[in-house]
């Protein structure tokens, strides 16, 4: 049996929830910070968990039901991982209506709890989700802690903003690795890990491309490898920390250097071309984003993840719009009139969500 | 970028004709949404539908309205009268798809140049096709079940070699599974494929993959290639049971991101390949233990399974569909729920829906039970919760079968593994019993197959129950505290079933709740999860939450500028609940049109109900739909927030109207007659004083709780008896006794299934005619009526009766007398608002039989055939709007309308297709003409039955039925039929002088044998009457009814109805038949 304690998200607004821990159980007096943000994906726990742009996060699912399917192996081939987006649990805690501590499924090999645990990421449940989500979407993202329910508002420390810090530094790999696909490889591309998701390696490989996978601030420059294109991935906080990285897509950019960006890489993208980026109300963050390609007028189905989006009035001239949020008219891709630079602000590895823009890494291979 | 829309001016719809088993409500709110739709767009609508007692076929939607058969005959007459540029054909089900395809391959749309809308024929024939289907895979390398399509039965038995036993045989081009089944060995086989040719040219031979997965996706797809999967679902039970009879769960709970997207992802492309426009369905199994999968089937037109999605995410399917088959894109739509986001979306839950199928197999004699790949059930009911224990236990009470939830007590098991073993309706309390009895989930896993994840939830609400129980059951409620009894509703239990376990009484729980502060809290249906804000009435109610999503303090009230014009004038009507025997879509339509005319009397109105497949869950039919339970305790959960000025009982059928009594003692305001007359309308003995006091007759009765008291008054009455157990809804557990022994089996299974409530026995009036009335009445003062007379003589359920309207044999005398009697009867118990009553007439005696202060069935049919909505009337009486002065013309009309049954007896293997007391229809029909013949001859034809081109066979058991049919049989071979008979009818026959062949029984195995000639289809049509109204044997002409039944050989059991048949036919070749819209039926 799982213990059963009580514990407390509480918003910077005051406001407290009080539900019951189903993770780790933090000291009577820690207090976890963290951005509380929502995510209305049914499925795909495990991938958003481990999913390096939640760095700093508290994350609220508003899907009632979490963990009927359990927790797959953490076993990975070559440091990447197979069933998940990366080594580690990125989320500062969780918060869910329903944890389902039964779980089925012929993968899982743990409960979401044990997981949980094992990671010591603390977990409430009970909690009146679609409440709470309402709140975040009225008041915009807020910041937020889980604390033990004694503990009163007043006496609490100051409430932290993750984004403050270079979160992209925090999730990136420490030193440079090549990752060659089993069947041999026909291109390179340099893959500037921001906090990058396994699947976007994995979606390389697949396609025969060899990966240099890099550091945020890898010197471009230096690079001994011959390559053939650069990517920028996804990627926690405020784009504009990323200070090496930018610099580097500028290089990129002015070798001419064919260059492709997800999610974060979008923002990085339009901040080395001198465009400006702004902090969403309350972000992206689900699986039934629709998006339109601009020049085609077709709807995408996409999985998002940010907080941050390009101000595309800021983009230079030679720029254009690629793809458009249908439901809010937010920017979702830009890319070069001309010059094989594009980037989009949605997820085509998946991951979870729907796969139906992975005919972008097949884009991008073509201009290498 | 434009997209093109198409430039039509003129549509023409196809419906889904009557309800039946595998085709049912569900087609009423898709089609009334097309039609809006493309009204919407300016664009004129013709529909056929001869189903009378939809929403579709009412004033206000398509502009003209055909109450004719939905086959190519028809339509192709409305095509050259109407000359429509395009026709709908994937919003009437598979009746509606199956007619455009002959009305194609016939050439007829391309002769009168009629475009099909959205999905091209060829993409229709590609999925109705096992054969084509499984190419058209096999070119994108997509998985479907090792399958071979055989048109003979050497070729099926050769396939079945060839794929290996266990198999699964299905009938192509068919509704609902129709003449499925599995095979485990040759016999079964054999069997299988006779029934499976019979229902269909082409028969397939299939892998079995009993245990996996079954899963749905919703796919919508627009003219430029945008293509979204809108939901998907689960079902409960694995693959083998027909999903319209598994319990589905909204959206899959057991399905990681991979293999969800993996399916979607297929789902996409397949649509994509077949160039479907508009919405389908595709069905996969999905392997427990791994990521492999087969395409099951994809439903190139909007379902069951779209309807019951559209409710469960709140996306309205059928409208998009429609825009869809303009040419519209579905970037160019908007979502209807948020008014600002893209309906190019994929809607998010933040609940879950349950589905759960409402069966009625008790109300057919010799049917099994065995649910399995054919359907059965009659309706369903959807749950919405934040637990999968809230919504198991609520959608078991919405069933209104006498659950409380998921409780196993009122249902032995002889045989528990059996039970798990062979899925019936009640196999899911037989899950509860295992679990009570300590079986493991592993266990229950192997021999059920239902995941490990569903039994646990079950587990979880059995341990619940368990804990409860230890608190010490009699009286020991208080010791349940706060967060017990929060867990307990939070998993779904009911006042009543904490009430049951504490030997307290329901309302005694309620008010603990209440000082516990354990309340529900209602929230929204908004399609994204609360992403973006909605102005939603789409409501459900939750105990997992604590904040409402609407603001019900007076505050807010104020603020609200509809409320300073409403003036509070807020009204709450309860719907129907599943559709049943007995109470289906007419219940629906009198809901509708209750909260329409509410609407327009400027009071916000408000819906309760949770049967997906209805036009009153719609969300923008009322001003707030509660998609909730029927039950006390959430009516007065519901009433306590809104604090409306009153609520409607008597529209939604008895479901509703068994309420009316505990709301109003529970402090509720009933609109209309008072509660006091609705139980002395109710109460037999209350009743029969009310009659004999204004000295009105009745057939003799009496109420008994011994069976040797029941036996002496049937011996002074005189048999034949009826013998009914008290406050029963369509006459279930109702039968005829003809003697002694017959009273005795009957009372003895009456008794046991109703040890409460005494049996009533009453006189059975042979060879009596069957009156009814419909009307309104304010304060007791008659506004409306209409009086109607069944074909049948009484002895028919009025259900299953066949009903004319205005009467055509009646005397002008009894008329008179029953507006008299129906005068005296609204005065002495005040009704104001609707009401029904039915009478026998016999020898110019009348006898009431019973009275219904509510709407009845027949609402809708005398509404539309006298052209006075009575519901709106009823409506407006309710609310004090009357008036008396206002006289309606609706005896002497012009035109005859006749309604007619529909039965699905087909589907109901082993049922016997018998009229009796007891309904077993499960729709019907309606039509016009010139006069009765006309009307009558459509309507047959309407229910899919056939005429007769050469030979017919006769079975009259009882002397009298032969003497009464000879001249109808003489007519008959005057007409050129050849004639066949039993030995009995046969020798009757030919000492009269008709030419007619004998045949022997089926049970005599000799030649020239009914069965032989009913399998080889060499007779078009059986009139098989049976000798008494009601037998449990197996008798031989059971087994011809049945045969012929399964033969899909038209078949006739009563005297009336075959004598006007043969009349109508011999009147009307079907060419002379009237081909005119509802407007044209005018005085």
């Amino acid at each position: 049996m799982d213990r059963v304690s009580a514990l407390k998200l509480v918003l910077k607004d005051g406001t407290e929830w009080v539900g019951q821990s189903f993770g780790f159980l933090p000291r009577e007096t820690s207090e976890i910070n963290g951005e509380v943000v929502f995510n209305t994906g049914m499925a795909g726990y495990p991938e958003s968990l481990t999913d390096p742009s939640y760095r700093g996060q508290i994350l609220v699912f508003t899907y009632p039901l979490i963990g009927n399917y359990g927790i797959p192996e953490e076993s990975f081939k070559k440091g990447i991982s197979e069933f998940l987006e990366s080594e580690a649990i990125h989320i500062r805690g969780l918060i869910v209506s329903e944890y389902s501590p039964e779980y089925s499924h012929w993968q899982a090999h743990q409960s979401l709890s044990a997981w949980l645990r094992k990671h010591r990421i603390p977990a409430i449940s009970g909690i009146d989700t679609r409440a709470l989500t309402q709140r975040l979407r009225e008041k915009g993202t807020m910041l937020g802690k889980i604390v033990a329910p004694s503990r009163l508002f007043n006496s609490l420390s100051p409430f932290a903003a993750p984004d403050e810090a270079n979160l992209v530094a925090e999730v990136s790999c420490e030193r440079r690795r090549i990752l060659t696909p089993k069947e041999g490889f026909r291109k390179t591309v340099v893959a500037y890990d921001c906090g990058m998701k396994h699947n976007i390696i994995r979606s390389f490989l697949a396609r025969g491309v060899r990966v240099i996978h890099a550091p945020w601030d890898h010197n471009l420059s230096r690079e001994k490898e011959r390559y053939d294109g650069v990517f920028l991935s996804n990627g926690p906080g405020d784009p504009k920390k990323a200070t090496d990285t930018i610099a580097q897509v500028a290089w990129s950019i002015q070798h001419q250097i064919p260059t492709f960006g997800i999610c974060l890489g979008n923002q990085l993208m339009a901040l080395a071309i001198d465009g400006n980026t702004y902090k969403l109300k309350y972000g992206h963050r689900s699986v039934n984003q629709p998006c339109i390609d601009l020049k085609t007028g077709r709807c995408v189905i996409t999985s998002q993840n940010h907080g941050f989006a390009v101000d595309v009035k800021t983009l230079p001239a030679g720029w254009e719009p690629w793809f458009s949020n249908a439901n809010d008219g937010t920017n979702e891709g830009i890319r070069h009139k001309k010059k094989p630079f594009f980037s989009v602000q949605f997820h085509p590895e998946a991951c979870p969500g729907p796969t139906d823009t992975n005919y972008l890494f097949d884009e991008f291979i073509k201009h290498l | 970028m434009k997209s093109n829309i198409l430039k039509i001016h003129k549509i023409l719809l196809l419906g889904s004709g009557a309800l039946k088993i595998g085709e049912a409500g569900e087609f009423d709110y898709s089609g009334s949404q097309a039609i809006k739709a493309y009204k919407e767009e300016g664009i004129e609508v013709v529909l056929i539908n001869p189903n009378i007692a939809t929403i579709q076929t009412s004033e206000g939607l398509a502009d003209k309205i055909y109450f004719l058969p939905v086959t190519p005959f028809f339509v192709e007459k409305v095509i050259e009268k109407e000359r429509p540029q395009a026709i709908a054909l994937s919003f009437g089900g598979q009746t509606a798809l199956n007619c455009g395809i002959a009305l194609h391959s016939s050439g007829i749309l391309k002769k009168h140049d009629v475009q099909v809308l959205g999905t091209p024929v060829r993409s229709i024939e590609l999925t109705e096709d096992r054969a084509l289907f499984n190419q058209e895979l096999a070119k994108i390398n997509v998985k479907v079940p090792h399958s071979i399509a055989c048109n003979t039965v050497a070729e099926a038995e050769k396939a079945a070699k060839a794929i290996g036993f266990p198999l699964i045989i299905r009938a192509a081009f068919a509704l609902g599974g129709l003449g499925s089944g599995f095979a485990n060995e040759k016999e079964e086989l054999a069997e299988l494929l006779q029934k499976a040719f019979s229902a269909s040219p082409q028969v397939l031979v299939e892998e079995c993959l009993k245990g996996w997965k079954e899963i749905e996706y919703e796919v919508v797809r627009d003219a430029a290639d945008n293509c979204i999967t809108v939901c998907n679902m689960e079902n409960f039970d694995p693959l083998g049971i027909h999903t319209g009879e598994s319990i589905v769960v909204a959206p899959s709970q057991t399905l990681n991101n991979y293999e969800y997207q993996k399916l979607r992802t297929l789902a996409i492309q397949v649509i994509r390949h077949l160039k479907i426009v508009g919405e389908c369905n595709i069905q996969y199994a999905l392997d427990p233990r791994s990521d492999d999968y087969r395409v099951i089937e994809v439903n190139a037109r909007l379902s069951r399974s779209s309807a019951l999605a559209s409710k469960a995410t709140g996306y309205p399917l059928a409208t998009i569909a429609a825009k869809l088959s303009l040419g519209y894109r579905l970037t160019e739509l908007k979502n209807q729920v948020t008014q600002k986001t893209c309906a190019c979306f994929e809607p998010s839950l933040d609940y879950l829906a349950l589905k759960i199928p409402r069966w009625d197999l008790n109300k057919f004699r010799k049917v099994s039970d065995e649910i399995s790949s054919e359907m059965k059930s009659v309706g369903e009911i959807m749950a919405l919760g934040r637990t999968f224990e809230e919504v198991l236990q609520k959608g078991l009470r919405m069933l209104q079968i006498g659950a409380q939830g998921l409780d196993p007590s009122p249902y032995p098991f002889e045989d528990l593994d059996y039970a798990l073993t062979h899925p019936t309706p009640h196999r899911i309390f037989a899950l509860a019993k295992a679990l009570d009895q300590g079986y493991t989930i592993q266990r229950l896993y192997k021999l059920t197959g239902i995941d490990p994840w569903f039994l646990q939830k079950i587990k979880n609400i059995r341990g619940l129950h368990k804990r409860m129980v230890s608190l010490g059951a009699r009286h020991a409620l208080p010791l349940l505290d706060h967060a017990f009894m929060r867990e307990l509703k939070q998993s779904g239990f009911s006042d009543h079933q904490i009430a049951d376990v504490f030997e307290e009484k329901e309302l005694t729980v309620r008010e603990y709740c209440k000082q516990l502060n354990v309340l529900p809290v209602v929230k929204q249906i908004d399609t994204l999860g609360a992403e973006f804000p909605a102005k939603t009435n789409y409501l459900y109610l939750t105990y997992s939450g604590n904040k409402n999503d609407v603001d019900f303090s007076l505050k807010a009230r104020f603020a609200n500028r509809a409320f300073e014009k409403a003036k509070n004038r807020k009204t709450i009507v309860l719907g129907s609940g599943p559709y049943c025997i007995g109470s289906s879509v007419e219940f629906d339509w009198c809901c509708v049109n209750a909260i329409k005319t509410l609407r327009k009397s400027g009071h916000e109105a408000i819906m309760i109900n949770y049967n997906p497949e209805t036009v009153s869950t719609d969300y923008d039919e009322c001003d707030k739909l509660y998609f909730d339970e029927l039950s006390l305790e959430r009516v007065l959960d519901i009433y306590d927030k809104e604090n409306p000025q009153g609520l409607v009982v008597s529209m939604g059928g008895q479901i509703p109207n068994n309420l009316a009594v505990k709301l109003h003692r529970a402090g509720v305001h009933i609109l209309g007659t008072s509660v006091e007359s609705i139980d002395r309308a109710e109460d037999r003995t209350k009743f029969s004083a009310l009659l004999d006091s204004i000295e009105v007759d009745q057939p003799l009765w009496k109420a008994f709780t011994k069976i040797s008291e029941a036996e002496s008054f049937a011996d002074k009455a005189g048999y034949p008896v009826l013998v009914r157990p008290s406050y029963v809804l369509s006459g279930a557990a109702m039968s005829v006794a003809h003697n002694h022994e017959q009273l005795n089996a009957f009372l003895g299974k009456a008794v046991r299934i109703s040890i409460e409530a005494p049996v009533v026995i009453s006189k059975f009036e042979v060879g009596a005619r069957e009156i009814e009335i419909d009307a309104v009445a304010y304060k007791g003062h008659l506004l409306i009526f209409a009086v109607s007379e069944h074909v049948e003589n009484a002895g028919v359920h009025s259900g299953d009766a066949t009903i004319v309207l205005p009467p055509q044999k009646t005397y002008l005398e009894t008329l008179r007398r029953i507006k008299t009697i129906a005068k005296m009867v609204a005065k002495s118990l005040a009704i104001t608002g609707p009401f029904n009553m039915q009478f026998l007439a016999k020898n110019n005696q009348i006898k009431v039989i019973e009275c219904n202060l509510r709407a009845s069935r027949s609402f809708p049919f005398v509404s539309k055939v006298t052209r006075h909505n009575f519901i709106e009337i009823a409506t407006k009486a309710m609310l004090g709007k009357a008036d008396i002065k206002k006289r309606y013309q609706t005896v002497d009309l012009d035109y005859v309308g006749v309604k007619f049954p529909q039965f699905s007896f087909p589907r109901l293997k082993g049922a016997d297709p018998v009229l009796g007391v007891e309904m077993a229809s499960t729709g019907e029909v309606a039509c016009f003409g010139s006069d009765l013949e006309d009307a009558f001859l459509k309507a047959y034809l309407a229910v899919g039955y056939r005429l007769p081109k050469k030979n017919i066979l006769f079975s009259i058991g009882r002397m009298e039925d032969k003497i009464d049919m000879l001249e109808t049989i003489q007519r008959l071979e005057v007409m050129g039929f050849s004639l066949f008979a039993t030995e009995h009818t046969a020798k009757f026959l030919t000492d009269n002088g008709v030419k007619v062949t004998k045949l022997h029984k089926v049970s005599a195995k000799t030649s020239p044998n009914i069965a032989e000639y009913l399998d080889l289809g060499k007779l078009d049509m059986a009139i098989v009457i049976p000798r008494a109204y009601a037998h449990e044997e197996q008798t031989d002409g059971y087994l011809i009814r049945r045969k012929a039944i399964d033969r899909n050989v038209p078949l006739i059991t009563n005297v009336q109805v075959a004598k006007t048949l043969v009349r109508a036919m011999g009147k009307y070749p079907i060419d002379w038949l009237e081909v005119k819209h509802w407007g044209e039926y005018r005085n």
